[in-house]
């Protein structure tokens, strides 16, 4: 087998299918990202639309160790980490489109997208809410004695809460098999990080918990690949959690709608210059494992991936009304009143 | 007079606050140069200073309870809390520290803070960002909880609590911030534990809160062209609650419904239902309606979320409901606009 390392200096022990399947990743999560900012500013879809343009590496790096019946947790930001963990564009396009068809029928939309099948526990509205989540999910593979591992994602704003304390201390306890993976983008909204904590590097937070921690680059999706998998071995094997923290950037606002005045052009195109799908495509195709032909093949099957996506999204159903009560427990009165 | 909006007015108090007392400070994420999510304090920091206006990192917990931590020891806080959602993190050092202090030291300390926090549906932000959870607050002793429903009220109510000595919850609502109003030019603090009755009429008495408040002001044009008279109390503050004031309204009219928006199951509603069941039972001519939203979470869909709000419609329909018992339950019924009775 051709490996990635072989051809290309500190690239690791990567396969060229997994190397193109990762630049495919990124490339289909940054047209997810593209063509949902484009049809929200179009007023096409309702509430908040989080993107992670510029984040990708982050998402298909990690994700790239995951088998199917891993899990992952997400955030507001989340489309990135459940398409690099297989999910559907289609229904996920569904959902931000509040269709029926989407994955939460409409009723969670884009910050609340979930796969249980695909071992997604789900995106999450509440910043730190899904990190004691992960850590649930690494107790119980731990109690059903399983290979299986959970990646916590999260931001640098979210290390600040009390579930993320709370959270790594009880997997360090516990060695749970999680990977705790911070994804550091310099901004919790409009404050830098450097304004919501006083340890520039997050991963140095891993010694008061007992477990090991690094910083990785995350614009360097093979870098990301190789960090999660050391933890993720580790994990499998019993050995615990570790902190991993990214380093990475939001190139778009907050949210789709924040024209961010609180960072400066200069700072934009330095991170604009290390877009993570440019440097990697770059790189497979001066190593020769892809072709110009072949980065132009690929973008139009994402292409066409995405344009039916939008097409399911918008032709599909709406919910009936009725389905306003249903997933829900719901109390009635011997005459069907709620109450 | 002058005509501002809802986040203005809010604005307008605090600034006020601030240039009145050097010790009010605000502290939340986001709440400095940014502004605030919501843009309420957009040029405080400007005026203010680091010192005055402070960006939190994100840990609603560690807000509330350093906020606290600082009301106890001679400031007076103001902390933010972005969502009403993300109050239930914040909850232990709410409910448990700041609302019980005073009362377990004996009386040995005030607890001048005040926590602002924005609810409610209606933008399609799903169950996690659109709750309305007045409830829980107004359900824990020691704290005072105040919803304001139009620029007025929000700005001089934010004053008077800004002075309070005790901890008080100010619940603005996400789809009032553009809402104009007039604001008068004395800029005079609105005491809190006192309802404002905003229409008056002597068949039906309306309670409504926070964004139904105008809902219900609407409804009230429909039923008056069809011979209702409506009165419409708006208690503003829901601790404490100026229960004889709705008392007096509800002895005129013989009927009561009440609008909110929080879930219909232990919400408000239920609380002033009780006590006007309690206190003026003998004055009713029809039993109390709820107005309120079905015991589900708020979904993302536009479609199934305006379905399961109170609407206008729906307080208009609820007033028919008892005021024109007859119909519905199929007893005869021969209503007589203006009295407010059926006979
Ligand atoms: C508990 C909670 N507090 C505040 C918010 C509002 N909010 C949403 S995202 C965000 C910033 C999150 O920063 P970070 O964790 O670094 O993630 P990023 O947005 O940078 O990806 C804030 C303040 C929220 N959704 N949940
Ligand atoms: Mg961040």
């Amino acid at each position: 087998m051709t490996t990635v390392e072989s051809r290309l200096p500190l690239a690791g022990h990567v396969s060229t299918e997994q190397a193109i399947g990762m630049l495919r990743t990124m490339a289909l999560i940054r047209a997810f990202e593209d063509t949902a900012s484009r049809l929200y500013k179009e007023g096409r879809l309702p509430g908040f639309l989080h993107l992670y343009i510029g984040e990708e590496a982050v998402a298909a790096g990690a994700c790239a160790n995951l088998r199917p019946d891993d899990y992952i947790t997400s955030t507001h930001r989340g489309h990135g980490h459940v398409i690099a963990k297989g999910a559907d564009v289609k229904r996920m396009m569904a959902e931000l489109f509040a269709k029926k068809t989407g994955y939460c029928r409409g009723k969670g939309g884009s910050m609340h997208i979930f796969d249980f099948k695909l071992g997604v526990l789900g995106a999450n509205g509440i910043v730190g809410g899904g990190i004691p989540i992960a850590t649930g999910a690494g107790l119980s593979i731990k109690l059903r004695k399983t290979d299986q591992v959970a990646i916590c994602f999260f931001g640098d704003g979210a290390s600040n809460q009390g579930s993320f304390h709370e959270s790594l201390n009880i997997a360090a306890v516990f060695r749970l098999p999680v990977i705790y993976l911070c994804e550091n983008n310099c901004y919790a909204l409009s404050t830098p990080q450097r304004c919501h904590q006083a340890v520039p590097r997050i991963s140095d937070r891993a010694s008061a918990y007992g477990m090991p921690g690094m910083t990785v680059d995350g614009q360097d999706v093979l870098a990301v690949y190789e960090a999660v998998k050391e933890a993720v071995e580790r994990a499998r094997s019993g050995g615990g959690p570790t902190l991993i923290e990214a380093t990475t950037y939001r190139i778009s606002g907050h949210h789709v709608g924040d024209s961010a005045p609180y960072r400066s052009s200069e700072e934009l195109e330095y991170w604009r210059r290390r877009d993570p799908i440019e440097a990697f495509q770059q790189r497979l195709i001066s190593a020769g494992i892809i072709s110009e032909g072949d980065v132009k093949a690929m973008r139009k099957s994402i292409e066409e991936e995405m344009a039916a996506a939008v097409r399911y999204g918008e032709e599909s159903p709406s919910p009936n009304i009725d389905e306003a009560y249903e997933d829900v427990f719901l109390g009635r009165n011997m005459h069907g009143v709620l109450i | 007079m002058a005509e501002i909006t809802y986040r203005q007015a809010v604005n307008l108090a605090l600034r006020e606050e601030m240039r009145r007392d050097p010790t009010v400070i605000l502290f939340g994420e986001d709440v400095g140069r940014y502004g605030g999510a919501f843009k309420v304090t957009e040029g405080l920091f400007e005026e203010f200073g680091p010192e005055r206006v402070l960006d939190a990192p994100l840990a609603e917990a560690g807000i509330a309870g350093t906020a606290l931590g600082a009301a106890l020891t001679g400031m007076r806080p103001v902390a933010e809390i972005m969502y009403i959602d993300f109050c239930t993190i914040a909850l232990d050092q709410i409910v448990n520290q700041a609302a019980k202090i005073r009362y377990m030291s004996g009386g040995q300390v005030s607890v001048p803070l005040v926590i602002r926090t924005q609810s409610g549906s209606g933008r399609s932000s799903a169950a996690q960002h659109a709750q309305s959870l007045e409830a829980w607050l107004c359900h824990a002793p020691g704290l005072l909880v105040i919803m304001p429903s139009d620029p007025a009220s929000a700005r001089g109510l934010l004053k008077s609590a800004i002075r309070e000595n005790n901890p008080v919850v100010f619940i603005e609502h996400k789809l009032l911030y553009n809402m104009k109003g007039d604001v008068p030019d004395d800029g005079e603090p609105i005491p809190l534990g006192k309802a404002r009755i905003l229409r008056e009429g002597n068949d039906c008495t309306v309670v409504a809160t926070s964004t139904e408040v105008a809902k219900a002001m609407g409804a009230a044009d429909t039923l008056a062209d069809e011979g209702i008279e409506v009165e419409i109390i708006d208690p503003m503050t829901l601790v404490p609650l100026d229960i004889d004031t709705i008392f007096s309204s509800v002895r005129k009219t013989g009927h009561l419904v009440i609008a909110h928006e929080a879930c219909e199951r232990a919400g408000f509603g239920g609380e002033i239902a009780t006590r006007v069941g309690e206190l003026a039972f003998d004055y009713l001519d029809a039993p109390i309606a709820r107005v309120a939203t079905p015991p589900v979470p708020s979904p993302f869909a536009p479609i199934l979320e305006s379905a399961i709000l109170p609407n206008a419609a729906q307080i208009a329909d609820a007033v028919r409901r008892i005021c024109l018992r007859g119909n519905v339950n199929g007893r005869i019924h021969t209503y007589q606009a203006g009295t407010g009775r059926d006979h």
